[in-house]
Order: C-alpha cells, then sequence, then structure tokens
C-alpha cells in the first residue's frame, strides 16, 4: 500500500519539486523569502485552476485549447464592467465566471452536437473568442485606475499568517487557498461521485462506457462546461492579479497549462490521472519559471529548460509504465 | 494520438460502404436507377475537395467585389496575387508535410519552431563566415535531427506526438534563442533573398510559388501513386492492421516526422532569406495556421482520410481569404476569427451533410412498399 | 484516384474563369476617390490593440479632419516584423497615397517600403524608425540622445541620494528605439553625477504583460537591493509597477521609464513610481499623419533642411527636418503626482 502511494505520479512530482525547491533556495537564498513565494505561488494557482478545468476535458479524451481566450475574455469584461458600469464587485465577478460557462458550453455544443473533433473546435473557438475580446476592446486598455480602490490587493495577501516569538508564517496566499478549495472539490467528485467516475470511463472507452448507460455525450459537454467555467474563474484571479488588462492579455497561455497538466500525470489519452496531479504540475512550472532567473540563468534559456522539463516528465512516465509492464510480465512467469 | 485519441465519434465513413453498396444495379425500375445516380452524384458532391473549390470560388468572388485591385488585370503578375500567394508559401510547404503526419494519427506542434531554429542556425553560421551554400543544407540536416528526435520519441517511448511535440515546440525554440542570444542578422546576400521576394526570370511566377508546387507535385505523387503513400494511409486507418501486414510502422510515422522536420527547416530559411532577418521570434503563431490549412484541405484530424489536392487548394483558399480580408482593411485579429470560423465550419459542413444523405436514406425506405418476406439467400436492398 | 483529378481541374478552371471575368470589370472604378491631392493613407503601428498606438492613431485622425484625406489602420495582433509586411504590400496594391509606419524591426520591412517608394507611394516612419533609405521622413518623437539622458535623470531622481542599483525592463531584444535609448541612457551614466547608480543589467518584456511581470518579478529576486527598474516601454513600466505594489516595496524600489498618464496614475499617486516620462502620443500622430500630407502634396521632399510648421502642433513653431531625415516632436513631459490628474485630463490617455 505504502509503496503504491510512493509510486504514485503525484508523489513523485511533489518529491521533484521540493526537491528542485530545495536546491533552489540553497543555490539562490533569495528564494524561499515570503516576497517571491507569494506572488510566484498565487500566478501558479491561476494556472492550476485552469488546469483543473483542462485535466477534465483531457479526461474524456478531448482538448481545449481555447482556456487562453476564455480567460483573457472573462478577465477583460469583468475589468471594464467594473470601469464602465460601477456594478458591485462580486456581481461583476459572477458574471465573468457565467461568461466562462456559457464559452464553455459552446466548446462543448460543437464537440458533442456538431461532432467536430475538440482539437479542431477548440483551435477554432480559441481564434474567435478572442476576436470577441478585441472587439469589446475596441482599442482601449483597462487601467488600475480605472477599478475600485485596492482592487489588486487580494493577489497578495494571505491567511493564516502568524508571528510567534521569533518564528514567523507569512501565511498562505489566499489565491492559494482558493485553489486548494477548487481542486479539492473536483478532486473529491471525481472520485466519490459517480458522474465523476463517468468521466474516467469516457475517456479510458467510450463504447464499452456508452453499453453500460454511461451518457457520454453528456459526460463531455460537462466536462468543457466545467473547464469554461474554471477557466472563468481564473479569469476573474487574472484580472485582479494584473490589474491592468489589454485584449491580449493571456495569449499563449493555453499551452501552458495543457503543459500543466500533462507534467501533472495527466494522460492525454484519456482516462487516467488526478486533478491533484493537474494543480502541482501547474505549480511545478510555475517554479521553475521563477527559479531559473534567480539561478541566473540567461533569459535565453528558459524556454529551453521549460521543453526539456516537458519532455523529461512524459519520458519518465512511459519509462515507468514500460517497467511496471514488464514487472508484471515476469512475475507472472514466476 | 491514435485514430480513436481526439473527439467524441469518430464520423463514420459512409461514403465507401454506400459507394460499395451501388455496385449491382438491380434490374428494372427507371426511377431507382435515377435515385442511385443522384445518389452517386450527392456522395460525389459530398466531396471535400469541389466544397472547397465552392468555397474558394466564393472567397474569388468576394475580394473582387470588396477591391477592384483584388484581382488585377494582369492576374498573373499583379503584386497582390504575387504578395498573397508568396507570404503563404512557409505554412504552405509545412502543410504538405503535416499532412502524411495527421493522416497517420500523429500531429507535429513542433514546426514553427524549427522554422525559428532552423533561421537562427543559419544566420549564426552566415555570421561566422559560413556562405549559405554550405549553410543551407547544414540547417535541413538540423531540421532532420530535429524530425528525428520527435519520431523515436513518439515510436520507441510510445509517447503521444501531441505531448512530444508540445515539449519539442518548446525545447526547439529554446535552442533558437540560445543560439541566437540576444543578437540578430539581417544582411543576407542579395542573390539569395531574391530567393525570397523575386520571380523566375522571364516569367511572373514568385520562386517561393515554384518551390510550392515542386514539393506539392512530389507529395502528391509519393502519397496517392506509391506504396509509401499506401503504406501511410494504412497505418492511419488501422496500425495494428498495417503491422501485421508487413508495414514498419514505426520506421514510417519516423520517417514522416524527419521529413516535417526537414521541410520546417527549409520553410525557416525561406523565411529568414525572404525578410533578410533572423530573429529569436521567427515562425512564432505559425503551428495553428498549418493545422488549419490541413484540416481546411479535408484531412481527418483522427487520421486515415486526407488528400494532398485537398490541402493545395486549401492553401489557395487561404491565401485568397487573408488577401481579401487585408484588402478589406480588416486586422490580423478579425483575420484570425474568419479563419478559425471557417475552420469550424469547414468540419461542421459534411458532417451535416452526411447526416443529410442518412435522413435522406431512412425517409426513402421508409417510403418502400411493403416487402414480402425474404426468401433465405435473397439480399433486401 | 484518377477520377479526382477531373473535379479538381474543374475547380480550378472555374476559378481561372471567373478571374477573366472579373478582371474585365474591374477597370471601373480608380482605387482612391479624392480630387484633393492628399487621397487615402494607412498607418501601420507595431502592433494594434496596444494602447500607446491607439493613441497616436487617435492624433492621426484628428489630423485627417482637419487636414483632409482617409486614414486606416491596419496591423499585426502580435509585435512581429514579418506580419507587418503583408499590410505594407496590401497597401501598394491599394495605391494608398501614403504609408506611415512604426517598424517591428527596421531591416525586415525595409524591402517592402523601398517597393512602396518605387511605387510612388510616400513612407513617413514613426515611433520606431525603418532602415535608412526605406522612408521619406521619420518623425522621431523625441531627440534619442534626450531620451537617454532623461531616463539616467529620472533614475538618478527616484534613488535616494542618486545611489543604489538600477536595471532595465525593455520591450522586445530586436526593439530598434528601446535599445537606441538604452545605449544612450548607458553612455550618460558614465558621467561622474551618476557614479553612486550601478546597473544591473536589461531583461526583455517582448512587451507582453505576463513576460513582463515575470521578469519584473525575476529582476527584484535575483537582485535583493535594487533600487530603481527603468522601463522605457508603457507596458513593462505598468508591469513593474505593479509587481513593486505587489510586494509591498514601496518606498524601498522605485519604477520609471516611459509611460502613459492614465495607466500610470493610480501608482504615481501610490509612490511606487514617482517620476516618469512620455511625449504627447497624440501629438506624434498628428505630426506624422500632417508630414505625410506635406509628402503627398509636394510641399517637402523629405531632405534635411527644409522646414514646415503644422498648426496644432508645437504652438505652430517651425519643425526643420534634420540628419538621415529625422524630425523630432519635441521635448517629453515628466510626470509626477503634481501634475499627473491635469495631463491625464489634458492628453485624455
Amino acid at each position: 500500500m505504502i509503496w503504491r502511494i510512493a509510486r504514485s505520479r503525484e508523489v513523485t512530482l511533489a518529491a521533484v519539486l521540493i526537491a528542485v525547491a530545495a536546491f533552489a533556495s540553497v543555490r539562490a537564498p533569495n528564494f524561499l523569502t515570503a516576497d517571491n513565494l507569494v506572488l510566484v505561488t498565487a500566478f501558479a494557482a491561476i494556472i492550476a485552476i485552469a488546469a483543473v478545468g483542462e485535466a477534465l476535458v483531457i479526461l474524456t479524451k478531448n482538448i481545449d485549447l481555447s482556456v487562453e481566450s476564455t480567460i483573457g475574455l472573462v478577465a477583460f469584461v469583468v475589468a471594464t464592467v467594473l470601469k464602465q458600469h460601477d456594478m458591485p464587485v462580486p456581481a461583476a465577478w459572477a458574471l465573468g465566471i457565467g461568461l466562462g460557462l456559457v464559452l464553455g458550453m459552446a466548446n462543448g455544443v460543437i464537440v458533442t452536437i456538431f461532432k467536430v473533433p475538440s482539437i479542431v473546435a477548440t483551435l477554432g473557438t480559441l481564434s474567435v473568442y478572442r476576436g470577441l475580446d478585441f472587439y469589446v476592446a475596441n482599442g482601449h486598455e483597462v487601467n488600475l485606475v480605472d477599478l475600485p480602490a485596492g482592487y489588486s490587493d487580494p493577489a497578495h495577501q494571505t491567511l493564516l499568517g502568524f508571528q510567534f516569538g521569533g518564528i514567523g508564517f507569512s501565511g498562505i496566499p489566499i489565491f492559494v487557498i482558493l485553489a486548494i478549495l477548487v481542486v479539492a472539490a473536483v478532486g473529491m467528485a471525481l472520485r466519490y461521485t459517480v458522474i465523476g467516475r463517468q468521466f474516467y470511463a469516457v475517456g479510458s472507452n467510450a463504447e464499452a462506457a456508452a453499453v453500460i448507460g454511461v451518457r457520454s455525450r453528456l459526460t463531455v459537454f460537462l466536462a468543457f462546461s466545467l473547464c469554461g467555467m474554471l477557466a472563468g474563474i481564473a479569469g476573474v484571479l487574472w484580472g485582479i492579479y494584473f490589474g491592468t488588462l489589454y485584449a491580449s492579455s493571456a495569449s499563449g497561455l493555453s499551452l501552458q497549462v495543457i503543459a500543466a497538466v500533462v507534467v501533472g500525470g495527466v494522460s492525454i489519452a484519456g482516462g487516467s490521472g488526478t486533478v491533484i496531479g493537474a494543480a502541482i504540475g501547474a505549480l511545478f512550472l510555475g517554479l521553475i519559471n521563477n527559479e531559473l532567473p534567480l539561478l541566473k540563468v540567461p533569459q535565453e534559456w528558459l524556454t529551453l529548460v521549460y521543453g526539456a522539463v516537458i519532455l523529461v516528465a512524459i519520458s519518465t512516465d512511459a519509462l515507468i509504465q514500460v517497467r511496471s509492464q514488464r514487472a508484471k510480465a515476469r512475475s507472472r512467469v514466476r | 494520438m491514435t485514430n480513436d485519441q481526439m473527439g467524441v465519434n469518430k464520423p463514420a465513413d459512409a461514403s465507401a460502404a454506400s459507394a460499395a453498396a451501388e455496385a449491382p444495379m438491380p434490374a428494372g425500375g427507371g426511377s431507382r436507377n435515377m435515385a442511385n445516380s443522384a445518389r452517386a452524384i450527392l456522395s460525389g458532391v459530398a466531396r471535400w475537395e469541389v466544397l472547397l473549390v465552392i468555397i474558394l470560388a466564393v472567397v474569388v468572388w468576394w475580394g473582387t467585389r470588396i477591391s477592384p485591385n483584388y484581382i488585377q488585370p494582369d492576374f498573373w503578375n499583379s503584386l497582390n496575387f504575387g504578395a498573397s500567394v508568396s507570404g503563404t508559401m512557409e505554412v504552405a510547404i509545412m502543410a504538405l508535410a503535416m499532412t502524411p503526419i495527421i493522416i497517420m494519427g500523429d500531429i507535429d506542434l513542433s514546426v514553427e519552431s524549427m522554422v525559428g531554429l532552423s533561421g537562427a542556425v543559419l544566420g549564426t553560421l552566415f555570421v561566422a563566415g559560413i556562405p549559405l551554400q554550405l549553410g543551407i543544407p547544414i540547417v535541413l540536416v538540423v531540421g532532420a535531427l530535429g524530425g528525428l528526435f520527435n519520431g523515436l520519441l513518439v515510436t520507441r517511448w510510445g509517447l503521444p506526438a501531441l505531448v512530444v511535440t508540445l515539449g519539442t515546440l518548446a525545447l526547439f525554440r529554446g535552442l533558437c534563442n540560445v543560439v541566437l542570444g540576444t543578437s540578430y542578422v539581417s544582411n543576407f546576400p542579395s542573390n539569395f533573398t531574391a530567393f525570397g521576394f523575386g520571380y523566375v526570370p522571364g516569367t511572373d511566377v514568385p520562386w517561393t510559388l515554384l518551390t510550392f508546387l515542386v514539393l506539392a507535385a512530389v507529395f502528391c505523387a509519393v502519397m496517392h501513386y506509391t506504396w509509401i503513400g499506401r503504406q501511410i494511409f494504412s497505418v492511419g486507418k488501422n496500425k495494428d492492421a498495417a503491422r501485421y501486414s508487413g508495414v514498419r510502422v514505426a520506421r514510417v510515422r519516423t520517417a514522416m516526422f524527419v521529413v516535417s522536420g526537414m521541410v520546417a527547416a527549409f520553410a525557416g530559411v525561406i523565411l529568414a532569406l525572404r525578410y533578410n532577418s533572423v530573429r529569436a521570434d521567427n515562425g512564432t503563431n505559425l503551428t495553428l495556421v498549418v493545422v488549419t490549412i490541413a484540416v481546411l484541405g479535408g484531412v481527418d484530424i483522427n487520421g486515415g482520410k486526407g488528400t494532398i489536392p485537398g490541402v493545395i487548394i486549401a492553401v489557395f483558399t487561404l491565401a485568397a481569404l487573408q488577401s481579401a480580408l487585408r484588402l478589406a482593411g480588416v486586422s490580423s485579429e478579425y483575420q484570425n476569427v474568419a479563419i478559425g470560423l471557417l475552420l469550424i465550419f469547414s468540419v461542421i459542413t459534411p458532417q451535416l451533410a452526411r447526416q443529410l444523405r442518412v435522413l435522406v436514406d431512412r425517409i426513402r425506405q421508409s417510403r418502400r412498399r411493403p416487402a414480402r418476406d425474404p426468401v433465405p439467400g435473397e439480399v433486401v436492398r | 484516384m484518377f477520377h479526382r483529378i477531373p473535379r479538381v481541374a474543374a475547380g480550378a478552371a472555374l476559378v481561372i474563369v471567373l478571374a477573366g471575368c472579373s478582371s474585365s470589370s474591374a477597370t471601373t472604378a480608380p482605387a482612391s476617390a479624392a480630387p484633393a491631392a492628399v487621397g487615402s493613407i494607412v498607418m501601420i503601428p507595431k502592433q494594434v490593440n496596444n494602447p500607446y498606438f491607439d493613441v497616436a492613431f487617435k492624433g492621426a485622425q484628428n489630423a485627417a479632419a482637419d487636414l483632409g484625406g482617409t486614414l486606416t489602420q491596419v496591423g499585426p495582433s502580435a509585435a512581429d516584423a514579418t506580419q507587418q509586411i503583408p499590410f505594407i504590400q496590401t497597401a501598394i496594391t491599394n495605391k494608398v497615397s501614403a504609408i506611415i509606419i512604426s517598424a517591428d524591426d527596421a531591416t525586415a520591412v525595409a524591402p517592402a517600403l523601398q517597393q512602396a517608394m518605387a511605387a510612388g507611394i510616400k513612407v513617413v516612419g514613426y515611433d520606431s524608425s525603418p532602415a535608412k533609405g526605406a522612408y521619406n521622413v521619420f518623425v522621431n518623437q523625441a531627440d534619442t540622445a534626450g531620451i537617454g539622458k532623461g531616463l539616467a535623470d529620472m533614475a538618478c531622481d527616484v534613488a535616494p541620494s542618486c545611489t543604489g542599483e538600477i536595471a532595465v525592463l525593455s520591450a522586445a531584444q530586436t526593439a530598434t528605439n528601446q535599445n537606441a535609448w538604452i545605449d544612450a541612457m548607458n553612455t550618460t551614466l558614465k558621467d561622474a553625477k551618476y557614479s553612486k547608480l550601478v546597473y544591473d543589467g536589461v531583461v526583455y518584456g517582448n512587451d507582453d504583460p505576463t513576460i513582463s511581470t515575470t521578469q519584473a518579478q525575476a529582476l527584484l529576486s535575483a537582485h535583493p537591493n535594487l533600487k530603481v527598474i527603468v522601463a522605457p516601454t508603457t507596458v513593462g513600466i505598468v508591469a513593474a509597477a505593479q509587481v513593486v505594489e505587489s510586494k509591498s516595496l514601496i518606498g524601498k524600489v522605485f519604477v520609471t521609464g516611459l509611460g502613459t498618464p492614465k495607466g500610470m496614475q493610480a501608482f504615481v499617486k501610490t509612490g511606487s513610481s514617482p517620476e516618469f516620462a512620455l511625449w504627447n502620443v497624440t501629438d506624434l500622430g498628428y505630426l506624422a499623419y500632417a508630414t505625410a500630407v506635406q509628402l503627398v502634396t509636394g510641399a517637402i521632399k523629405g531632405n534635411s533642411g527644409e522646414t514646415y510648421t503644422v498648426a496644432k502642433v508645437n504652438s505652430g513653431a517651425p519643425y526643420t527636418i534634420g540628419a538621415d531625415s529625422v524630425v523630432v516632436l519635441g521635448p517629453p513631459f515628466v510626470f509626477n503626482k503634481d501634475n499627473i490628474d491635469q495631463y491625464v485630463t489634458s492628453f485624455g490617455f
């Protein structure tokens, strides 16, 4: 039992993460400072929430390339609404999350009802949603001064901090707590509810799932809708984090989110993986992004290391699989 | 990415089945003959290439409505044709190389980074004094090695192509950044830059277009008329069946990745020479355009189906569309919206046509006279 | 497989027939309608949807209303030179009177611009210059050496006692204008007055908000004693100021550089960016358009030494074209918390 936990992908990833963090903190003493970690983990939390949604879609053997446009559009719309219409802040946030949900549902409809392969469908909506973003922007950006006072503060605020004698703990960033809640909620739903198990069923073998009565199209629709809603949440947090928003905000994020999911152990072939893994993957990649400049790695090398990390992560996956299959075969012979 | 990998339902290929069912024509019933030939025409029209040509014609017509400069009196010599077409040639040749990969059920996302890397290597070699005549072949080898790397990871270790090429997308771009550092090269000799910008002497055909047509002819011949092409299609339709019938699946897949890498490297050379500029961000955002062209050209993203002629028409359709939109003063982001919508509808429309045909079939069948019980051995139509 | 060919050939024939049909009817309307000599002018910024360029566009639109002609703005959605070229070529096809362009890469756009000039189209550069010989006049927002000195002076002003480490957060690695300003700043810093400022190097944010933010964070973490971040780009300065606020470093780290008044208004008031500068971007657009009009009507040829006046800019004082056909808009404005509100109102951006 212990070995099974130890061999699980998520634990391995967490161990690697801690090892890398330890290495960085030795070589660059500023890594472990509260200032540094709070902002880095807060941003990683945003990616993690989007990664949880993406993981749901990938579990069902699909993919959603349009998350970056959803996040950008929601962030911009929320900020614009606050700037121009004096809406109370929670209402604006609800509007943003609702918009994300609608965009996700649109993806779901194209994939399930019109039967367009998800890679093509989301490739198309990637451009269409971004075009909507530019249309709404109409040449303007939203500046920090247009938003309510202190709007950006939650991005670097923490909870549960304490100072006791000489020992101080600056607390956990609010965004990270949010991310933990999301991961816990979705993870438990996936594991302990019937609908959750259906995600895995549809991803592993859609025909067999249909035979036992799983409504696979409904499940996939649900996956895309949830992905959109979680991207909406990420979009709202994005707006808080950055404060100043452009129509091109969050460009290029989709590949980062997918990379986080993949590094976190969710198989691109569907049917296996956990949202905890996706979240840890997001944290891992966020930390790497932050550590490299601290380790005085020149800026040119960052992308190279990023790519190498992704390849190493998925290769170890495959190697472990091959090893365990060989071990199984050997044990059978014996 | 295997056949089944992406997408909820793989659209059933009914055209082959219905074509097979057509073979023995029943005797008697002139109306049935007409109905059958109507069905044949419908299945022919629903062939993607024809639909695409119609779309191309519509786009061209719309372009001429937007601006009288769209097609100028000497059509082939107009700057617009040369410009609009030669700007698309890099993605066009990459789309040619992407087609066999997608047909086999894989994908190569790293092509745009190979474009950047090949330009970076070429520029660095040039600055170090190595003439372009030597530099270009070296760069093609680099492209082949990159493709080999992708191919080995996909075939040897069984990693999904989507994820491997996601990683190499970043890896090659990173190598490009490291090779170039903060510098950039922009003083290639003019006889080479003329290749990118100029025309074949004596004619009005841009050099890059000629290159594309030659490559297109080669790909078309190989994919549709040789045993290599047949192997590629068989791998795409059913990998295991192909393996059991003796196709060296791993070898074919790796070979196509190598080809894709080399073609991407060549596209990178063209890009660098045409713009006379090698920068670390050469070629960014090209991958999605390449995949769009392939899908627009009728290549099934799930594998197993696709034609090179379709991709060629898709290239021109995209060039015509972008040219028309630019003449209409539409900026890039809205051009992308148009392309995104076109992509989605280009996949939805054959689906709808198929579902329409199934519906028509059902209506026809329900209107038939009630049949007597079939005699054993009789086939009921 | 052979049956595919007839269909494709039929389709191709259809296209060619259509082309033949259309070309005969295309000879009717000429491209530009205005009998007055201005015609249509197209503006190609480094990237669209960048607030800086949108403000310049508004200035140019004001000029078009005053001086005549039709103005459109097109451009790439990312600051990519290769994407600018198709728009230049479209402009040539459309036979515009003039192109106003801010080049992402000076040499990459040069051949296309030279083709335009050969076709009789006037080329006016603004903000970021195309290569020499690829424009008629370049409207520089401020004198390069002047901007460099201004950046050094502001860094000296915000750093307590003009002492401490400074670093630069720039735009793209290959951006002509930013690189020129940074070089000018470094030349100024060699002076004895700035001897206590230590230069830590430059990082590139690519004018992308996310990358600029990450680079600013990395800068602060890698150099714990950093006192000043100099960001000569409107996207970068906002990102840097936001990071300083988020890390609660107000009063310990100061941000300066080039930014829009509205974009930095919040940060000037909190003190994360006590001082920064910019020129009147609206006027830059106005002047660029007016220069184009002057070239199109033949009032100037673009040679050094020529002078011309633009009524609403520079209070009507004449501009003289300098070496390399460069015209300088005027001195930049320095913003601080005392004048920021008034500038936000008067500039409108």
